[in-house]
């Protein structure tokens, strides 16, 4: 168990900087999550970390050690590699025995951490089968007992679950989960799904372009998106963000200095009659597009002169297309944010007190 | 399914040409190791002899210090082939793993000398042999093979096919580079490195002039050289014993083609499987 530490970490490749200056501290037995698109330095960051890339810029330290010099072996972290990347000539128990052979555990002890391990991850019986000969599943948990077994500090994944199908992916997902917690060891995880992210992460730290957006819970995260990109990040689908001027004219109840203006698709209400008029609330009047009905939830795309928008309903979903439908949406559950797209804090809180004291 | 009929005949036929094309040769050596010296001179040849005479193998055998040629056969050609495999292993590997500085360079330097026949050079080794004082001995015939381009350039392709992702959960595994080369790398270029062996050792196993240049006793001589002597008989050369020499060169070869045509086979393949 530790804690990661990365001080003002940068790396290039050539002149371009695909980590700039990152400054994040990864607690110890967190299941902390790196979530961004892909290009935005989330596998190049954690790389460093296991010792795979060396760091441009900035110190690594895990506990109170600096291990930028320190060889990738020797850093007491085990990795999952997204293709698994399984040794193919070595049965399942040669992969998982390979690292401590390389430690030069005694034998006798090699054998009861494998059995150990192979029982908890369920590989009992295919202990001496080539990895060509498992399924999808199956490998993935020999990549996983293979890191496990060796007793790391840190666990590093590296979109273990994108090369499974849905049904499997969400399975591995459970177990991951109950995993870190019987482990208790720090996992850093890293995914494009934000779904995966929020999931499983009791720490996201959200990246785009080689820098830290955010780095909070899940839930702070999705409440309290601290700029724009956070905002259309995080939650599906996307938050609907417009530009302050073009929404000014169907409201008179905000502030005029935010830049942008947001609303999440699942705060929103929509209905086919015009509502009351009501101050709590702004009402955006315009057409339905498109109707994605997903069963629990229905996802409606809404052509508005402000630009399109989607809405999110747990309602039983609308019959008729083309038709008139007024969308409602409290003023608290706006989001303001700055011209450089960041959120506006003071703002937002303002505007959400006094909404309180209305209300009241 | 009608008109394929002509085809597979006409397929049939040419494998058939092939097959006796090559096979033809290797038959009359086998069948003419057998017979007596009449019956080799007959015309035309007779393909069974009437007894099969087993004498030819021992009269060619004792006809020389044969069991120092084969002895010496297999000391310079395993020899060749564990230099070898000493130094072409690490040299891919590097090739192929690493960048260096004039790593393409040195990389282009090996493949250049493909390009040079040994006949070229055989004088400039030779004198350096005789400076080492290593003429007519077996170290003549194995150190200047001790590394092969060919083997390089082979291995250095089939070890970049290796994800770089093995190599990284090795280095997580806390593997030396000398483990990652013999746990990994060697295993799964298994196939490319049995095929160059046997290109290896056949290539050594017949060769002919290199023995030739380089020794002048029998003690530092090998098969292909003591198999031409029995040519040099008075009275006529008697075939059947010259070919009974053959096979015992040839034989090894076979054995060893046998347990490794599956191997030979999985080398050509192999692309493709992940």
């Amino acid at each position: 168990m530790a804690q990661i530490t990365l001080k003002n970490v940068s790396k290039r490749f050539d002149d371009e900087y695909v980590v700039n200056n990152m400054n994040l501290t990864v607690k110890d037995g967190s299941f902390t999550v790196l979530v961004g698109p892909s290009g935005c330095g989330k596998s190049t960051t954690l790389r460093m970390i296991a010792g795979l890339e060396q760091v441009s810029e900035g110190e690594i330290w895990v506990d109170d050690e600096c291990v930028n010099d320190v060889s990738p072996g020797k850093r007491d972290v085990a990795m999952v590699f997204q293709n698994y990347a399984l040794y193919p000539t070595m049965t399942v128990k040669g992969n998982i025995e390979f690292g401590l052979t390389n430690k030069k555990v005694p034998k006798k002890e090699r054998e009861s951490l494998i059995n150990d391990i192979a029982s908890i991850v369920g590989l009992e019986n295919h202990l001496y089968k080539k990895p060509q000969t498992l399924s999808g599943g199956q490998r993935q948990r020999v990549a996983l007992a293979r890191a496990m077994v060796k007793k790391p500090k840190v666990f590093i994944l590296d979109e273990p679950l994108s090369n499974l199908d849905a049904k499997l992916r969400s399975q591995m997902r459970t177990e991951l989960i109950q995993l870190h917690q019987r482990l208790g060891t720090t996992f850093i995880y890293v995914t494009h799904d934000q779904v995966e992210a929020m999931s499983m992460g009791d720490e996201i730290v959200l990246l785009n372009k080689g820098e830290i957006q955010q780095n909070d819970s899940p839930m702070n995260v999705y409440h309290y998106p601290v700029n724009v990109f956070s905002a259309e990040f995080i939650g599906t689908p996307a938050m609907n963000v417009f530009l302050m001027e073009k929404i000014m004219p169907y409201t008179s109840n905000i502030d005029k200095d935010a830049h942008y203006v947001g609303f999440r698709p699942e705060h929103a209400a929509i209905l086919t009659t015009q509502p009351y008029e009501d101050s709590h609330c702004i009402t955006l009047q315009g057409q339905l597009l498109t109707r994605e009905t997903l069963g629990s939830e229905t996802i409606y795309q809404i052509k508005h002169r402000a630009g399109n928008f989607t809405v999110k309903s747990f309602l039983p979903p609308l019959e008729e297309n083309n038709k008139n439908v007024f969308v409602s949406i409290p003023y608290e559950k706006l989001y303001f944010f700055d011209e450089n797209k960041e959120q506006d804090r003071d703002h937002h809180w303002k505007q959400a007190s006094s909404l309180t004291v209305e209300g009241m | 399914m009608k008109s394929r009929l002509p085809i597979n005949i006409i397929n049939g036929a040419g494998m058939i040409i092939v097959v006796v094309l090559f096979l033809m040769p290797f038959v009359w050596m086998v069948s003419t190791s057998f017979k007596t010296l009449g019956e080799t001179m007959t015309f035309p040849p007779v393909w069974f002899p009437d007894q099969f005479l087993w004498e030819n193998f021992i009269k060619a055998w004792n006809s020389g210090p044969f069991l120092r040629y084969f002895f010496n056969s297999v000391v310079v050609t395993f020899g060749i082939l564990v230099l070898q495999f000493c130094t072409i292993i690490p040299a891919a590997y590097a090739f192929a793993r690493y960048t260096f500085k004039g790593d393409r360079f040195f990389f282009g330097l090996t493949m250049i000398t493909l390009m040079i026949p040994p006949q070229l050079i055989f004088l400039p080794v030779y004198l350096q042999m005789s400076s080492w004082g290593l003429l007519d001995s077996l170290w003549a015939l194995i150190l200047p093979f001790a590394s092969s381009a060919f083997g390089i350039f082979l291995l250095r392709q089939s070890f970049k096919q290796v994800p770089e992702e093995l190599l990284e959960a090795a280095r997580l595994d806390e593997a030396s580079e000398g483990k990652i080369i013999l746990k990994i790398m060697i295993p799964m270029a298994k196939p490319v490195l049995i095929t160059f062996a046997l290109f290896s050792f056949i290539t050594h196993w017949n060769d002919y002039f290199w023995p030739l240049v380089m020794t002048t006793s029998d003690s530092a001589r090998t098969l292909p050289l003591g198999i031409s002597k029995l040519r040099e008989v008075e009275g006529g050369v008697a075939w059947n014993i010259l070919m009974a020499g053959n096979m015992i060169l040839v034989i090894p070869i076979l054995i060893v083609f046998f347990f490794a045509q599956r191997q030979i086979i999985r080398a050509f393949v192999y692309t493709g499987v992940k």
